[in-house]
């Protein structure tokens, strides 16, 4: 199809990562932190919701396979900390957990679904210097797709997916949609947006 | 959400459900260690106050502190108004200053309505408390304080307080708080009755949505919620009553009444309570009164009323509960 012309009809968003892709790249992250943080321990998940928050769980599932301990999980809420609220009505509050031990000294590993612009991390990394110092932060996210708009990036990644900015990336989670998958689709977005 | 906070009346359900739930999760900030949040970083709150208050003012204050909005606290006494400044050149003022909230409490009702519509000022207006007409976030505070007991904190996220059955008992002709909670409790669902001697029933009552009656042990028994209002003695000039003695034996709680009212029953009370009129002290002071609690929910509401008028984009229309989705990171 010549890249030039518009497509005439619209085509239906394509699945670039299916449950059994999912399931594997959430083992291989697990196994990357287990790797780098000396066998997870410090370890504490955070996921922003909504998504984030149910891969932080799968994840937390997955390193308690793989080291026999209780990986602490929680999620972490940013959208006070946004800067883009005054730009759209004012939006619901979704749950901070934090686990009742903290953050102090910990290594606390964000976990999103989708990397784009950034201002959600950012965003996070304000939010949990209102909580604790952690020794470190790190980033698991399960789609990178570019176009970032601050100095960002993520030290497990599942899948990195260059886009354009006239398509549209959409995770799906069973938990949250009733199936796995990630969806690339048609549709102007802008990262400026979030 | 309309831009203003008027009159409980103007919440559908909805908006009160968002308030209550953005509520249950500010409420988790006062359990933090740093118990301040970004989001309101330099818009300015404008505490309007024409009456006394202690509560609600200080409580709107600590509210939009944690908010991290900046605070100016304008009481009517030692101001302009006590040289006669009307309420429109004192708005102006507040408008040259830049308020982008105006907290208002006045004697006469219908001011903050004045205010909202007036042009003369470009920000939200919040009503604190107008005379005898509404007091919005006290029926807010009162309801989420509800839903945390007899739905639970947890399990209430999303849901309104439909089928329960609460009884406001007390000077009711005076009160903003009831006129509040009429609205708000039917709008969430649930059966009010206004129990109080005949003379504090204010007239036109029977199209408020709610049912009345002059006996209190008689609806005891079946109530969830029992509202305690203060019996307003400012405001009693008219021989309301014959005696204080005999309005605390007729429509006071006491311990053998409150035997009567089922195990998960609460007590609540707007404050200030007058011990040994409208409420005994054992009342007062036992695990089912509310009234301590009721402050610190006051403080989660009025965060949650701020955040949502203020930092939000001006709403065309109502676009609540909105979720994030992908394409807006």
């Amino acid at each position: 199809m010549d890249a030039h012309t518009p497509p005439a009809e619209v085509i239906p968003p394509r699945p670039v990562l299916e449950a059994p892709d999912i399931a594997r790249v959430l083992t291989r992250i697990a196994h990357e932190i287990v790797e780098r943080a000396k066998g997870a321990e410090n370890v504490v998940l955070l996921g922003i919701p909504t998504r984030g928050v149910h891969l932080a769980r799968r994840l937390a599932a997955k390193l308690t396979e793989i080291t026999g301990r209780d990986v602490p999980v929680g999620s972490l809420d940013i959208t006070m900390y946004r800067d883009d609220l005054r730009l759209r009505p004012a939006r619901a509050l979704s749950r901070t957990e934090i686990p009742k031990d903290g953050i102090e000294g910990s290594v606390v590993i964000l976990v999103d679904d989708v990397l784009f612009s950034g201002r959600t991390i950012r965003a996070a990394l304000d939010a949990l210097n209102d909580i604790g110092r952690p020794r470190a932060v790190r980033l698991a996210v399960l789609v990178d797709r570019g176009h970032r708009e601050l100095p960002i990036r993520a030290d497990y990644v599942g899948k990195n997916l260059p886009t354009s900015l006239r398509e549209t990336v959409k995770v799906q989670l069973a938990e949250e949609d009733g199936r796995d998958s990630v969806l690339l689709g048609l549709g102007e977005t802008s990262p400026a947006e979030g | 959400m309309k831009r203003h906070l008027i009159s409980a009346a103007d919440l559908t359900r909805d908006d009160a459900v968002l308030i209550l739930d953005t509520a249950e999760e500010l409420a988790r900030v006062a359990d933090r260690p740093i118990k301040k949040l970004p989001t309101l970083r330099g818009r300015t709150v404008v505490n309007l106050f024409f009456e006394d208050s202690t509560r609600t003012r200080i409580s709107f204050e600590a509210a939009a502190k944690r908010l991290s909005a900046d605070v100016i606290n304008f009481s009517a006494k030692g101001s302009s108004v006590s040289k006669g400044e009307s309420l429109k050149d004192t708005a102006l003022t507040l408008e040259a200053m830049g308020a982008d909230a105006v907290v208002i409490r006045h004697h006469d009702s219908g001011a903050p309505h004045r205010l909202a519509t007036s042009g003369w000022i470009g920000g939200s207006v919040v009503n604190a408390g107008d005379g005898t007409h509404e007091h919005p976030t006290q029926a807010l505070l009162d309801a989420f304080t509800m839903r945390r007991r007899l739905v639970g904190a947890d399990t209430g996220l999303g849901r309104d307080l439909s089928g329960r059955r609460i009884t406001i008992v007390g000077d009711v002709l005076h009160s903003r708080v009831a006129r509040s909670n009429v609205h708000l409790l039917t709008t969430l669902g649930a059966e009010v009755t206004l129990v109080a001697p005949p003379t504090l029933v204010p007239v036109g009552v029977g199209a408020w949505p709610c049912e009345v009656s002059y006996d209190l042990d008689a609806v005891l028994g079946k109530s969830d919620a029992v509202m305690m209002l203060r019996v307003q003695r400012e405001r009693m000039n008219a021989a309301f009553f014959p005696t204080e003695r005999e309005y605390a034996r007729r429509y006071g709680l006491d311990g053998d009444r409150m035997a009567t009212m089922p195990e998960h029953a609460i007590v609540m009370h707007p404050g200030p309570m007058n011990r040994g009129m409208e409420i005994t002290a054992e009342v007062a002071d036992s695990a089912r009164c509310t009234a301590v609690e009721q402050v610190a929910n006051g403080v989660s509401i009025r965060m949650a009323v701020l955040y949502l008028l203020l930092s939000g984009a001006v709403p065309e229309e109502p676009a609540a509960g909105q979720t994030r989705t992908e394409e807006s990171k």
